[in-house]
């Protein structure tokens, strides 16, 4: 198993080079000059001449690029070319915002994705099996932006009951430690900080929690039917056990083996539809940053937020692949 | 051969009439291409009306009492029928799913066969390149590759298909390492036929299951990532009726009443998702037992 | 496995008592002090006024830092500030301020001489050990005729040009040349833009990225104290999310509210919409063909630059019949009416109608489909041709929604036979292919800096804007005879005089019909019905220092 993780984890460093690469690359393809960003419409040639010398933008791209890896290797990802700041302090001040927002979504997807599943499973062919799966459907097909809108338009302007964007209501004093809202509220036993941050975070989790909910609740289903279906299960119940504890007890902790695959695959796009969730929401996180630099060609921001973004991936992903591994011990690892 | 296809065909069509869902999945799909061929019949309005309709901007549709003549969906900012855009929106998701889908499979297919069937050192490589690409996530990816390659919806169908690429090229590549693993590959190989003869008679016509089903999920993602970019304004040019787009340029509208213009294309594209996830899981149960989940 | 169903449980039972919660026990806001929050549409950038040219950064920074002179409140002429008076050489090309005594810097630093020269040397003096903190970047746009700055005593210093420049003293108003703690920035050095200190009504308290920035008032202020405790800055980029956050309290005030909810705010008695007409003016330019290569990089038309091709050269739109065909096709009150919901009006010339010098005889070209048909054909083009049109990205203060705009044009065109084809890029590259001549046609706006008719016609159309790579005369007017006219302009004291000859240069470019001035937006902010004291400034700066809550 050891050697399994340590293969696994020298596999990422090409990976995360190549990833490297592919990032410079591409950003550095795209036409635009961030100095002229910068500048706006009030460019003198002198002023943009400066900004191109003081980023090394006149070099040869190898060049940058070489320059920008030593930098990366050594922690440093360089400043971000409009707002002078350290790209690392950029990314790490709105990182937690996006974590908040994607475990909040994770854990509702996976409370609720698998309390569905199962009861599906249970009576299936039911009217509520059928309904919960339609619901599923729809969830896995949900325009996520659109759906974040909806329920801004629903809950926020027509009924009012939750705030619409924002991370907590500004006027409440709050201290940040962390940078999580929730664990900062706690810690600080703020209590009005803390129903005014959940209250902030409803909406954003749930947009972005339909998709791995429905997928959750369509996998732990399909697993637990095919668990109820195996000999032990057919045992236990010839045992005279009540057909509850059957399915709570044994075919629940069979079932979930598949659904924490999903679950890790999922983390991983969650932070992909984060992009779009904080563009609706207007939440101050690292996917509606990430598009901002993009399109206005803050090459050291986007270079160190897509690496950012790729090493996040490549971990969660390789998390879940050593849980399954030992989650299951039907699967071998080579 | 041709004959035990053909029978492969009515047998796939026969249990299709038995799963509802993907019946009705192909139903959703089959209005999708009815309203994208005959769009210029069937729509009620010309959906880039010249010179602008700009009186009628944001007239609510035949529920509203101040409703905008002949438009039952209402109208947009731009005084433009909504009914009559998301019609022709349909032409615009269908191609660009179409096109992506198909650049997908095309260098999925080219990549994921050499990968599989030749193995080795190129295997590695093609298989680590996928790796990188993996490490994006796919949304993040093509906004970057449009950032390089321009806006437009060309450009679009272009980026979409690139992302999901590595996808396509994974699955043919399992698809063909079991196939390659098969007795009468062997025989074949071991009876002198080419490499070419083999793959293109006997491993692709047998991995068209996984592309067909995985086609048709990808789709359905190709239909919401075009979205996706159209919402972040990064997709179809304007005046072309993307559903992304129509979203995105009427949802500030909301407030001041007119929710119209941004809830119908929201809809249609939720539906035409829906259908071809219906259609895809269908065709996966019947075509592929192996690969549900 | 049993953890996993008590997790879940949990997670369940966590949800549904935090659900309780929510609609029992809404938090109200606890408003212990005059805190104002304002609702803006960005983050700022940089917090160093020389360091910025973006509106969301001056809204901050012009609360916390001042000049030597200042706008009168709601007007673009000038007043005393940090300097309590100067005095003009009889050559007219150095200025000597007198400082004021006894105002000190939020971090307890003197304010003197030594502190103006540190501000300004900065951003001109390539030895100065500041100048690599910053791209300084307007300062070359507005300042370039300072040679130095030079201290006289502790309180006197003087600015001298290389150049006469009658506009010098309003342009010392803007948020360029605020002056800012030097002992302040030695002590930050690169990081100083996000520790701002100056000698304004508000200190800098924090800056949450993408959230908010925290001032709060200056007790030691030279002047009476401000009114509030707190001003507190949210951003909140949709504008639709900015309204409902106006309307149940979270923001007390909002910036660029959406037009089609303007009937909304009037209705709601607890609120209030102020609106003035901005300094701006919003146009589409059509690229008449030629501008010049600036070879030696001094942004100026030497003589041995003559006029060259530019890459947006499109036969037809070199024609004076086709540009006014354009001018005649596009109906612009119906564009104000409907996509800009009345919150602008028609433009006809390149500045807006307070300006000195604007010329109100010009008559503006009709909206008349049939007569641009005709002018199409005169030219020689009766079934119309092909072009490309650039839209912005984004809204800017001279122009509301361009993409719609854009879009309404494009089927306005198509009317008369015309197929636009739009191209959109990012706002950086816009303006880089804007300005190296490459857009056939392109809307763009302009946001008047300082007030002088010279700031919106001799920046666009002078003599040294049509150069091809950092172009401003994006339409490439270059008419010799205007361009003169232009130049005496700037060299002329008598404000008669000047007027006059603005006036005649305004008849030239509408003759000429490069530009389709479309409209000059208002400005319009949202406040809370209790919120007093607020003045909108022509230049869409944001002071907050006389604002109250009642």
């Amino acid at each position: 198993m050891k050697w399994y993780i340590a293969k696994r984890l020298l596999m990422l460093i090409p990976v995360l080079l190549g990833a490297s690469v592919l990032a410079f690359a591409l950003i550095h393809l795209a036409p635009g000059d961030p100095a002229r960003t910068i500048t706006g419409d009030r460019a003198s040639p002198q002023a943009i001449a400066a900004i191109r010398e003081k980023y090394g933008l006149d070099k040869p791209l190898p060049v940058q690029y070489w320059m920008w890896l030593k930098q990366v290797l050594r922690g440093d990802m360089g400043r971000s070319i409009v707002s002078n700041e350290y790209v690392t302090k950029e990314i790490m001040e709105r990182f937690p915002n996006t974590v908040e927002l994607t475990i909040c979504a994770m854990l509702l997807a996976i409370a609720v994705g698998s309390i569905a599943g199962i009861i599906s499973a249970s009576k299936q062919y039911s009217a509520l099996d059928y309904t919960t799966m339609g619901i599923a459907l729809f969830g896995i097909s949900m325009p996520v932006f659109w759906l974040g809108i909806m329920l801004m338009m629903i809950f926020g302007v027509f009924l009012r009951w939750l705030p619409i964007s924002g991370r907590i209501d500004t006027l409440l004093p709050f201290t940040r430690i962390t940078g999580f809202y929730i664990l900062d509220s706690i810690i600080t036993l703020n209590f009005r900080a803390l129903i005014s941050t959940i209250r902030y975070l409803i909406l954003p989790s749930v947009a972005l929690a339909t998709i791995p909910m429905a997928t959750v609740a369509r996998v732990t289903r399909s697993s637990m039917l095919e668990v109820l279906r195996q000999d032990f299960i057919r045992t236990e119940r010839a045992k005279g056990l009540s057909e509850r504890l059957v399915i709570y007890r044994h075919a629940v902790r069979n079932a979930m083996i598949p659904v924490i695959t999903v679950i890790g695959l999922n983390f991983g796009l969650l932070l992909a539809g984060a992009i779009l969730t904080e563009t609706v929401f207007s939440w101050p996180g690292i996917g509606r940053y990430v598009v901002k630099a993009v399109t206005i060609r803050d090459y050291p921001v986007v270079q160190g937020c897509v690496m950012f973004f790729a090493f996040i991936f490549v971990i969660v992903n390789l998390i879940a692949d050593v849980l399954y591994v030992l989650i299951d011990p039907r699967i071998k690892y080579e | 051969m041709e004959r035990k296809r053909e029978s492969q065909v009515k047998e796939l069509i026969r249990r299709l009439k038995y799963n509802k869902s993907a019946l009705f999945g192909l139903v959703i799909i089959l209005v999708l291409v009815f309203c994208a061929l005959l769009a210029n019949f069937i729509s009620p309005n010309d959906p880039t009306p010249s010179p602008p309709d700009l009186a009628n901007s944001l007239k609510p549709g035949f529920w509203g009492k101040d409703a905008a003549p002949g438009m039952p969906l209402g109208s947009d900012a731009l005084g433009r029928c909504v009914l009559s855009r998301i019609i022709y929106g349909a032409r615009v998701s269908l191609s660009v799913g179409f096109v992506a889908v198909g650049i997908a499979m095309a260098l999925g297919i080219l990549f994921g066969v050499i990968a599989g069937f030749f193995g080795g050192w190129v295997d590695s490589l093609i298989m680590r390149i996928v790796d990188i690409m993996f490490a994006f996530p796919a949304l993040l990816l093509a906004i970057v590759i449009v950032a390089v390659i321009g806006q437009g919806l060309d450009k679009t169908m272009i980026a979409i298909g690139i992302v999901y690429t590595p996808q396509m090229a994974r699955i043919i590549r399992s698809s063909v390492l079991y196939i390659k693993e098969m007795e009468y590959i062997e025989v074949q190989k071991a009876i002198g036929s080419s490499n070419a003869r083999v793959i293109f008679r006997h491993v692709l016509p047998n991995s068209i299951a996984p592309v067909i089903v995985y086609g048709t999920l990808m789709l359905a993602t190709a239909i919401l990532d075009c979205a996706a970019l159209g919402f972040l304004g990064l997709g179809a040019k304007p005046p072309t009726p993307e559903w992304g787009a129509m979203l995105s340029r009427s949802y500030s509208y909301i407030v001041s009443g007119a929710w119209w213009a941004a809830t119908f294309p929201g809809i249609a594209i939720l539906f035409s998702v829906l259908g071809l996830n219906l259609l895809g899981d269908g065709l996966r149960d019947i075509l592929d037992p192996r690969l549900k989940t | 496995m049993k953890k996993v169903i008590i997790i879940v449980i949990a997670v369940v039972v966590v949800v549904a008592v935090a659900l309780i919660l929510f609609f029992t026990l809404r938090p109200k806001p606890v408003v212990v002090e005059q805190t104002l929050i304002f609702g803006s549409s960005g983050d700022a950038v940089r917090l160093d006024p020389a360091d910025v040219t973006d509106g969301e950064s001056i809204q901050r920074m012009d609360n916390i830092f001042e000049g030597l002179v200042e706008y009168k409140e709601g007007s673009t002429e000038i007043q005393p500030c940090l300097a309590t008076s100067w005095e003009t050489s009889a050559d007219g090309k150095e200025i000597t301020f007198s400082l004021r005594k006894g105002v000190k810097f939020h971090d307890g630093t003197d304010f003197n001489a030594d502190a103006v020269i540190f501000s300004l040397a900065r951003q001109y003096d390539t030895e100065h050990p500041h100048k690599q903190y910053g791209e300084w970047a307007y300062w070359g746009w507005m300042f370039y005729d300072v040679e130095k700055v030079v201290k006289i005593d502790d309180y006197k210093v003087k600015i001298v040009l290389s150049n006469v420049n009658a506009s010098i003293m309003t342009s010392l108003a803007m948020f360029t040349v605020c002056i800012v703690s030097p002992t302040n920035a030695e002590k930050y050095k690169e990081d100083a833009f996000k520790n701002p200190v100056g000698t304004g009504p508000f200190k800098f308290v924090e800056w949450v990225k993408d959230d908010h920035i925290t001032l709060v008032a200056n007790e030691n202020y030279w002047r009476e104290r401000p009114k509030l405790d707190k001003l507190i800055f949210k951003v909140i980029p949709d504008a639709s999310a900015r309204l409902m956050a106006l309307e149940v309290g979270e923001v007390h005030g909002i910036e660029y509210p959406n037009p089609p909810d303007f009937d909304r705010i009037r209705a709601n008695k607890d609120l209030k919409l102020l609106t003035e007409p901005g300094m701006n003016v919003g146009y589409m330019a059509i690229n008449s063909g030629y501008g010049y290569k600036d070879g030696n990089e001094n942004s100026k038309r030497d003589a041995d630059e003559p006029l060259v091709k530019t890459i947006g050269y499109l036969e037809p739109l070199t024609k004076k019949k086709v540009r006014k065909a354009l001018n005649h096709a596009i109906d612009k009150q119906s564009i104000i009416d409907n996509i800009y919901m009345g919150t602008a009006s028609v433009a006809k010339n390149g500045m807006p109608p307070f300006m000195p010098g604007y010329n109100d005889d010009v008559k503006d070209y009709s909206y008349d489909p049939e007569k641009a048909k005709g002018l199409l054909a005169e030219a020689g083009y009766p079934d119309g041709f092909d072009v490309t049109l650039y839209v912005m990205p984004v809204s800017r203060p001279s122009m509301f929604d361009p993409p719609k705009i854009g879009e309404a044009i494009q089927s306005y065109l198509a009317a008369i036979g015309i197929k636009v084809n739009i191209y959109q890029v990012d706002w950086g590259t816009y303006l880089q292919e804007t300005q190296d001549g490459k857009a056939q046609m392109c809307l763009l706006g302009w946001t008047g800096d300082n007030g002088d008719p010279d700031n919106f016609l001799n920046v666009l159309y002078g003599p040294n804007a049509g150069n091809i790579g950092l172009a401003g005369n994006y339409g490439f007017y270059m008419e010799e005879e205007g361009q003169d006219l232009l130049t005496r302009a700037l060299q002329t004291y008598d404000v008669k005089k000047r007027a006059e000859y603005y006036r005649k240069f305004q008849d030239l470019i509408h003759e000429d019909a490069c530009y389709v001035y479309l409209a000059h937006s208002n400005q319009n902010v949202a406040f809370r019905k209790n919120i007093e004291g607020y003045v909108l400034h022509p230049t869409s700066r944001k002071f907050f220092y006389p604002v109250s809550i009642k």
